[in-house]
Formats: C-alpha cells, sequence, structure tokens
C-alpha cells in the first residue's frame, strides 16, 4: 500500500479547547483511518460535539494539530474550504434552510461550492433522496417534512457533496422515537458502503452494531477507548461504568 | 359650525394634483434610503471597526434628529457652503425637491438599516453553521440563506417605515414643495376652512396606506410561503 492509503484520515494531536476560562477539550490524541466508524458518547457538557465540530473548523481548536487528509487545519481560509469539502456534517437540528425546497437544499452547494451544472446538482440531488426514500418530497418545504424527513434530507445534502468523512453531532436526539429508526437505518446503510464516520450518538444499539471503536469523552477528555463488545461488556474505566449503567438501566 | 362638502369636493381634486410629487417622494427616497440601509446594514455586520464605527454615528445622528430639522438644515444650511454651490450635486440641492429628497432618504436610510439588522440577527445560527460545514463562503452564506430570511423577518416592521416616510412626505410642504400637503394648505390659507380641508387630506393619506398594507400584506404572504406546513 502507498503512504497516503496508510496515512490516517483524521489526526487530532494534543488538542485542547478553550471557551473562555473553561477548557472544553483537554490533549485529545484521535486518528481515525478510511472506512473506520467511530461512535462517540458521553455526559452531556463532555465535549463531544466540540471535538467533531473543531473537525470541520465549526470550531476553532487552541492548541494541538488536526490534519485532515493531509491539510492541516490552520487560520487559512483555503485549507479550511479543501478540509470542509471534504467533510460532511449532520445536526442535531437538521439545519436545512427553510426557504428552499428540499431539492433545491440539496443542489446549492453543489453549485456554489462544487460549480456542477443545475442539471448535473439536480440529478445527483433525486439520486440521494431515493437513497434516503423520500424523492417524493423534493418540491416541499422542510417544514412540511417530519423530523426523521428532514433529517434523511440533511444526510442526503451532505452526501451531495461526496465528502470522505461524515459527522454526524446527536442526529437523533431531536427526533421523536418512532422517527429514530428511519434516521439510523440510512446511517447503518452508509456505513456498510464503508463511509468514514464519526457519530456523536447515544444509540447504544447503533454503536454495538456498526462501530468500529466506541470513544467515551468525559469533562473534555478521551477517557475510554475500545470496541463495542469490549467497550460494552467489559469497560474499564470508572466514569465509563457509571456512564453506561446511567444510560442502560431501562 | 358647519361642515362645507361644496368645498371638499371643490378642493378634493386640487389636492390629488399632488399625488404625483408625493409619489415621487415615496418612491425616490423609499428606494434610495434602502439602497443606503443595505450598505449601512453591511458596514455594521462587517465586523470591522472602521465601517461599523461610521455607520453607527451615522445612525445615531438621524435617529437622533427630527427630520424636520435635518429638511432645514439641507434646504437652509447646506447653500451657505460655497463648496456645496460648486458641487455637481447643486443642480439637486438647489431645488426643493431635491433637498426634500435628500433629507428623506438619509433618514429612512437609518431607520431601514437598523430594521434589516434585526432581521439578520434573527437567522438561526444553525443555519449558518450548515453552510459553512458544507464549503459556503462567507459571501454566499450571506446572499443564499441570511439575505431571503431576513428579508422576511424584517418585512413587517419595513412596512411599517414605508408607511412611516410616506407621512414624513408631508413635511416637504414646509419648504415650499407643493405636495398634497402643501397644496392643501395653500387652499387653507386662502378659504380658511382647515377642518373640511385637513380633513380630506388626512383620509387620502389613510386610502394611501391602506394600499401600503395590502402591498406589504401581499408581499409577506410571498415571502412567508415556506413558513406554512401546507403546501
Amino acid at each position: 500500500m502507498s503512504d497516503e492509503n496508510n496515512r490516517p484520515l483524521i489526526q487530532m494531536q494534543g488538542v485542547s479547547k478553550f471557551f473562555g476560562e473553561f477548557q472544553a477539550l483537554k490533549n485529545i490524541n484521535l486518528e481515525v483511518r478510511r472506512g473506520e466508524r467511530i461512535v462517540v458518547c458521553g455526559p452531556s457538557g463532555s465535549g463531544k460535539s466540540t471535538m467533531i465540530r473543531c473537525i470541520n473548523r465549526l470550531e476553532e481548536h487552541n492548541e494541538g494539530h488536526i490534519i485532515i487528509d493531509g491539510n492541516e487545519l490552520t487560520d487559512q481560509v483555503k485549507d479550511i474550504n479543501a478540509v470542509r469539502r471534504e467533510v460532511g456534517m449532520v445536526f442535531q437540528s437538521f439545519n436545512l434552510f427553510p426557504h428552499m425546497t428540499i431539492v433545491k437544499n440539496l443542489m446549492l452547494a453543489q453549485q456554489l461550492v462544487r460549480k456542477i451544472s443545475k442539471i448535473e446538482a439536480h440529478t445527483t440531488a433525486m439520486q440521494y433522496l431515493e437513497r434516503v426514500k423520500i424523492p417524493e418530497q423534493a418540491g416541499k418545504y422542510p417544514i412540511q417534512l417530519s423530523g426523521g424527513q428532514q433529517q434523511r434530507v440533511a444526510i442526503a445534502r451532505a452526501l451531495c457533496m461526496k465528502p470522505e468523512i461524515m459527522l454526524f453531532d446527536e442526529p437523533t436526539s431531536a427526533l421523536d422515537p418512532e422517527m429514530i429508526n428511519e434516521v439510523l437505518d440510512v446511517m447503518v446503510d452508509l456505513a456498510k458502503e464503508g463511509m468514514t464516520m464519526i457519530c456523536v450518538t447515544h444509540e447504544m444499539g447503533f454503536a454495538r452494531s456498526v462501530a468500529d471503536r466506541v470513544i467515551f469523552m468525559d469533562a473534555g477528555e478521551i477517557v475510554e477507548e475500545a470496541q463495542p463488545t469490549e467497550f460494552f461488556d467489559n469497560p474499564k474505566n470508572e466514569r465509563t461504568k457509571k456512564f453506561l449503567s446511567q444510560i442502560l438501566t431501562h | 359650525m358647519s361642515f362645507d362638502f361644496n368645498l371638499i369636493a371643490e378642493s378634493l381634486p386640487l389636492m390629488l394634483m399632488g399625488i404625483g410629487i408625493t409619489l415621487k417622494l415615496l418612491v425616490i427616497s423609499g428606494a434610495l434610503g434602502f439602497i443606503l440601509a443595505v450598505c449601512l446594514l453591511l458596514m455594521r455586520i462587517s465586523g470591522r471597526w472602521y465601517l461599523n464605527f461610521p455607520a453607527q454615528v451615522y445612525i445615531y445622528v438621524f435617529r437622533g434628529t427630527p427630520i424636520l430639522v435635518q429638511i432645514f438644515i439641507i434646504y437652509y444650511g447646506l447653500p451657505q457652503f460655497e463648496g456645496v454651490r460648486d458641487s455637481i450635486l447643486w443642480p439637486i440641492l438647489r431645488e426643493p425637491t431635491g433637498c426634500a429628497i435628500l433629507a428623506l432618504t438619509l433618514n429612512t436610510g437609518a431607520y431601514v438599516s437598523e430594521i434589516l439588522r434585526g432581521g439578520v440577527l434573527g437567522v438561526g445560527k444553525g443555519l449558518l453553521e450548515a453552510g459553512s460545514a458544507l464549503g459556503l463562503s462567507a459571501r454566499q452564506k450571506f446572499i443564499y440563506i441570511t439575505a431571503p430570511i431576513a428579508t422576511r423577518l424584517a418585512l413587517p416592521a419595513y412596512s411599517n417605515d414605508v408607511i412611516s416616510l410616506l407621512k414624513s412626505t408631508a413635511l416637504a410642504s414646509t419648504i415650499t414643495i407643493a405636495d398634497m400637503t402643501g397644496i392643501a394648505r395653500t387652499i387653507v390659507a386662502d378659504t380658511y376652512a382647515p377642518y373640511e380641508i385637513f380633513i380630506s387630506l388626512a383620509i387620502i393619506y389613510m386610502i394611501f396606506t391602506f394600499g401600503l398594507q395590502k402591498l406589504f400584506g401581499v408581499i409577506e404572504r410571498y415571502l412567508g410561503r415556506y413558513t406554512r406546513r401546507e403546501g
């Protein structure tokens, strides 16, 4: 294998992040290989979201290095844009553009960022809407869709940009229970196709069946990192045990 | 006191002759004021103090003084300066209409820029993050996400300002302009019948305002089409 294939797709080296006095991330070291599926969990305020938001520069890290596919994230707009082109993100609150129809939501960045023609962007948009199983909603506005449908559109919108990496920031936390599975199904399909994924989620069933590694964070640190069976059946750290006992009681 | 309906019937057509001027003041200063407001808004949200600060001072000055005073300063004050009389703007500033349009433009621009800023602040942060995550530049985010949503959010307050501008045009009558109010004042001076004339004038303004309200209602429904669950 060439050097390029051996190199981790995501490298975080000694990353720290401060919000004023508060240290949200403490010396984070993380490497993610191409095709790996990582689930990040931990109590609220533990820095999970902040960590993945640093990867596409929605948050700026204060210390350490973040290198995505060989591009180090710096203050340079050029570097940030290069990284953002490769990294798709799905948010807890969907964040679809409310004033655009579904298909326009999927076409916008293709046309503006990838400079793809309108016709081609439309074709790609419809392909991905088929994949998330809602092509019939293409002409509607986001508000006319259910939460689960909106989140599937958001996933499709990110996929239209053909990213190397997908970040999921609690994608099912804002959904009614009956809609969670339709979103997880899409994510499972994506994982099967070999997409590199980092998912912040508390869906432990998803973590168990899909993740290559589960990362547990607390107070801005990575406390434990293990394969899912090991992580769930034999957690090492006291904080991990306590967290798992709290979320797996019912 | 008797109410002279004949006088109203006679003076209505005369006052309506001023509609053209009233509309001219409203449309031109409304349009120029909007452009000025967008410029001020961009300065305010640029994140650069040397743009933000002058815009803030400008807005403070024009919101902090009566528009009538602004009209007087421009009409009576500016021609005192030789530089103004020699400038290419003199043909405009020499005419009272030019002065009125300038004053109304400068004034409405200050108010509207703050209205638009309110709309910009109302655009959800998450939408802009989604734009960033998709790789959109700051300019693209402004044009395709912030501007259209902010426009809808600002519209009700903006329509309020346009209606207010319509009535501010009446102040132009104080510097010899024969808009509807100017004509009405001349008729009152001749006939000494302020009730009949001013009440009919008030009704004309109300009809105008009604039209503006309806117009903005239509625009609001159009811009708000994506906020309704029913397709």
